[in-house]
């Protein structure tokens, strides 16, 4: 399976971007426009994901319905999202209908109808998605995370408020999609069977007179710390810990990456073994990276009864810690042994590569290939994990718990800010 | 694609769908037991049981199996449901050795009674867990209420009392009943050394006991009736609705899955232009669960409890419609079409396929490739599609209300 990601930027900044994948019946694609919540103005917190929706309510000659359906007669499965940095729209299909489907997302965003008359609807939809984010405990402990942590423009969770979806009118709508859905800073990513040639003919033809300025400058980014509790009557509390660590763009991004997987990837991993196997104290637990404004967090999660809550994130934390102590030959060849398994396994889907090429041009400029990912996986050495903890002792803490009890960061990790 | 098969008089049989151009290959026991195999008084079993299964054998510690999963890089998980209990792993071609033996070993777990009692309260946190996501409850108790004193009725979970009295020695005696030679199905797909695989699980089962009989199942009488759970923590409203479906091995269930896709699934279905695009509702969906001797629809909505009244109306309308006027050929084609994009998704990775073959041949010993299946859906015609609605969705059926903090 030999591994190409092609490239093309368009006169008008679209980057298009292209891995074949031969062997699969499908194609998917990744549409990334830079329209996330961190460009929404203050005070209408939900914009972007209210305008990604009505984004699809009709767009050039197909109203809300007719589009819909063309997309169920292609056999489209697709999803749209909505992140700090973008609004994304992601489509899976069989590979031969790449050609039709394309042109009609071209047409998503450029010419939407954004009708005034559905505002309402669409509005309605965002609030349900809110108040569903009120029953699910777990979710909104990293959603009240991302809010303490990180402050304005970056800190909004997509989506938004109730206070602020009630003021999104259709003028703002209209002025977030023409300020933000531009060419500039927008990555197409597409994966799968399809022929390069015919796929840049299509997208020149289609999106290559869109037009659009450049977007905003953000702010630099400050993290806050220390700890939040949200009351809320639940069988658990759960957990939502974050501290400092290198971010995606980083060289030494593998070394943090591994020092998380070392903490969380598999059921032999720190996390699990220490919380949940030998101690019984939760059913899930887990660590990832997080990147934003070119800062790294490595954030955790654990949801336990409240009569344990103080005894898990003191065990939590301790594991975190025990990567001090250093890292064992045998978890270094059990983490790569499953980061290079999971190289083979994204080469089975299309969604999965297409997702993952878009990701890594957003945040490298660049789409690394599996070769030099397997070299950079191999020259992570036992020592080498060490010295980059000791360099990047856990430090920053936010921590927010939503349940019935407050925990608060015991002494020495509280406020730890350097 | 090979379709293989080997079942020799003391081991399990063996399915294998082989794909030499395959990158991985992925294995699976598949076990016939879930929560309607279930006496009350052990109810979660099954479920505590595919816990414990990694929790040590004779020849292999806990750590030891957590540590070698994730050595082989397997992708790997387990799921309980009420009729079977499965275990997976997908791995390169070159871990299948390893994997396979890992997988067939786990069969004949030592259910040691510290970690029992250790993993007993991961079990309850995981209850705890789904406790405090509102529609939890309300699926549960509808099912109670469809199947009455049928075993189908037993909750996968069981509740917090069950599993907290739950002794060893009841489990240990439930394994021995249900996981055996003539119960467990090792199936494998993507690429596979299939004499390899024959003669590896041959030997590690051999000391496998076998199936003494199942429970003696009475034939079910669906209930009907509504129910209203009050719950202070929740912010939606949540409905949960069972009509009476087909068997697994129906013949009508292609028409009655066509039927639930132009009705309520989650894009361009009935319910979808009347309740979610429009923003009445979070979510409005249809499904057909079928099982070995019968089978239900069961419908979930969500919205703002002040909604749920009139929305429910709107589901009722949309109901009678369709049974009274049937479905149009524009909706056949695009319902078609989307099970069939979904179908061709689905089937590109062995680790899908290898549910598809492993849940088909505990149903029906048969596997039918995609092709084949695609022309089932094609074969389906409109009266069908109304016939099926008249006999399923226009039955009386149980209603299950979870009231959000705007009602309660």
């Amino acid at each position: 399976m030999d591994q190409k990601v092609l490239h093309r930027q368009f006169d008008n900044g679209l980057v298009l971007l292209g891995e074949p994948m031969p062997w699969l019946r499908s194609a998917a694609f990744t549409f990334l426009i830079p329209a996330g919540t961190c460009f929404e103005p203050n005070g209408l917190d939900g914009l972007a994901g209210l305008t990604s929706e009505m984004t699809q309510r009709g767009c050039a000659d197909l109203d809300s319905r007719a589009f819909g359906e063309r997309l169920d007669e292609l056999g489209v499965e697709r999803s749209s999202s909505v992140t700090t940095n973008h609004s994304s729209f992601s489509c899976a299909m069989p590979s031969s209908v790449l050609k039709d489907v394309l042109p009609l997302y071209a047409d998503l965003v450029q010419r939407p109808h954004l009708p005034p008359a559905q505002i309402g609807d669409a509005r309605q939809l965002c609030l349900q998605d809110l108040r569903a984010l009120d029953d699910e405990p777990s979710h909104r402990c990293f959603s009240e995370l991302k809010r303490f942590r990180y402050p304005l423009p970056f800190g909004r969770i997509s989506q938004g408020t109730r206070e602020g979806l009630e003021q999104c009118e259709q003028l703002a709508v209209q002025e977030f999609f023409q300020e933000n859905y531009r060419p500039q800073g927008s990555i197409l990513a597409v994966a799968g069977k399809f022929d390069w040639d015919e796929l840049c003919e299509i997208v020149e033809k289609s999106l290559g007179d869109w037009q659009g300025e450049g977007g905003p400058q953000l702010p630099a980014l400050q993290s806050c710390y220390g700890s939040r509790h949200v009351d809320y009557s639940s069988s658990q509390t759960h957990l939502a810990l974050a501290y400092d660590c290198v971010s995606y763009e980083s060289p030494d991004y593998y070394q943090t990456r591994a020092l998380v997987g070392v903490l969380s990837d598999g059921m032999s991993s720190r996390l699990f073994s220490e919380v949940r196997e030998k101690r019984g104290l939760v059913y899930s637990v887990f660590a990832t990276c997080f990147s934003m404004a070119g800062q790294g967090s490595v954030l955790c999660y654990a949801g336990t009864t409240t009569t344990r809550a103080e005894e898990t994130l003191s065990v939590l934390l301790e594991t975190i810690h025990s990567l001090g102590d250093g890292i064992s030959e045998d978890e270094l060849a059990r983490l790569k042994n499953r980061i290079k398994s999971s190289l083979v396994f994204e080469q089975e889907s299309s969604a999965a590569r297409s997702s993952q090429i878009a990701s890594d041009w957003f945040y490298l400029g660049r789409v690394p290939n599996r070769e030099e990912v397997l070299e950079k996986v191999d020259q992570l050495s036992c020592d080498s994990l060490l010295q980059h903890f000791s360099q990047n002792i856990p430090k920053n803490y936010s921590l927010v718990t939503v349940g019935s009890q407050a925990l608060e960061l015991p002494d020495g990790f509280d406020y730890s800010q350097v | 694609m090979d379709l293989i098969t080997h079942k020799s008089s003391d081991g399990p049989e063996i399915v294998v769908l082989n794909d030499p151009s395959a990158f991985t290959s992925s294995f699976g026991c598949f076990v016939k037991t879930g929560a309607r195999d279930e006496q009350p008084e052990i109810a979660g079993v099954s479920h505590f049981l595919e816990h414990m299964v990694f929790k040590g054998t004779l020849r292999r510690s806990a750590e030891d199996v957590n540590r070698e999963l994730d050595h082989l890089g397997a992708h790997s998980n387990a799921f309980t449901s009420e009729d079977a209990t499965v275990f997976y792993a997908s791995v390169l071609p070159e871990c299948q050795e390893h994997a396979v033996d890992l997988l067939t070993d786990l069969m004949q777990p030592t259910l040691e009674e510290e970690k029992f009692e250790t993993e007993k309260q991961v079990v309850l946190e995981e209850i705890a867990m789904y406790d405090d996501q509102p529609p939890y409850g309300a699926f549960e108790r509808a099912t109670e209420l469809f199947f009455g004193d049928h075993p189908l009725s037993t909750r996968v979970l069981g509740t917090t009392e069950s599993v907290a009295d739950l002794s060893v020695a009841q489990m240990r005696a439930y394994h021995s009943q249900r996981y055996t030679q003539d119960n467990v199905y090792v199936v494998a797909c993507g690429k596979i050394e299939v004499p390899q695989l024959i003669e590896q699980v041959s030997k590690v089962a051999e000391g496998w006991g076998k199936t003494a009989g199942g429970l003696d199942v009475p034939a079910p009488e669906f209930g009907s009736g509504k129910e209203t759970l009050e719950r202070e923590l929740a912010h939606q409203s949540y409905m949960v609705r069972l009509w009476p479906g087909l068997n697994c091995n129906d013949p009508d269930r292609y028409a009655l899955r066509m039927l639930c896709s132009i009705l309520a699934d989650d894009s361009g279905s009935r319910l979808f232009w009347e309740l979610i695009d429009t923003g009445r509702a979070e979510t409005a969906i249809l499904w057909p669960q079928m099982f070995a001797d019968c089978g239900c629809i069961t419908g979930y909505l969500c919205c703002a409890p002040g909604d749920a009244e009139s929305n429910e109306e709107i589901v009722n309308r949309v109901i009678d419609e369709i049974v009274a006027k049937g479905v149009t050929e524009k909706e056949m084609e695009l319902a078609r079409n989307k099970i069939e994009a979904g179908l061709i998704l689905s089937d590109e990775r062995p680790s899908n396929r290898l549910f598809a073959l492993g849940q088909s041949w505990l149903a029906r010993k048969n596997y039918e490739p995609i092709d084949a299946v695609l022309s089932r859906y094609r074969n389906v015609t409109a009266a069908d599609i109304q016939r099926l609605a008249e006999q399923t969705i226009n039955v009386d059926s149980v209603t299950v209300r979870v009231a959000g903090e705007e009602l309660a």
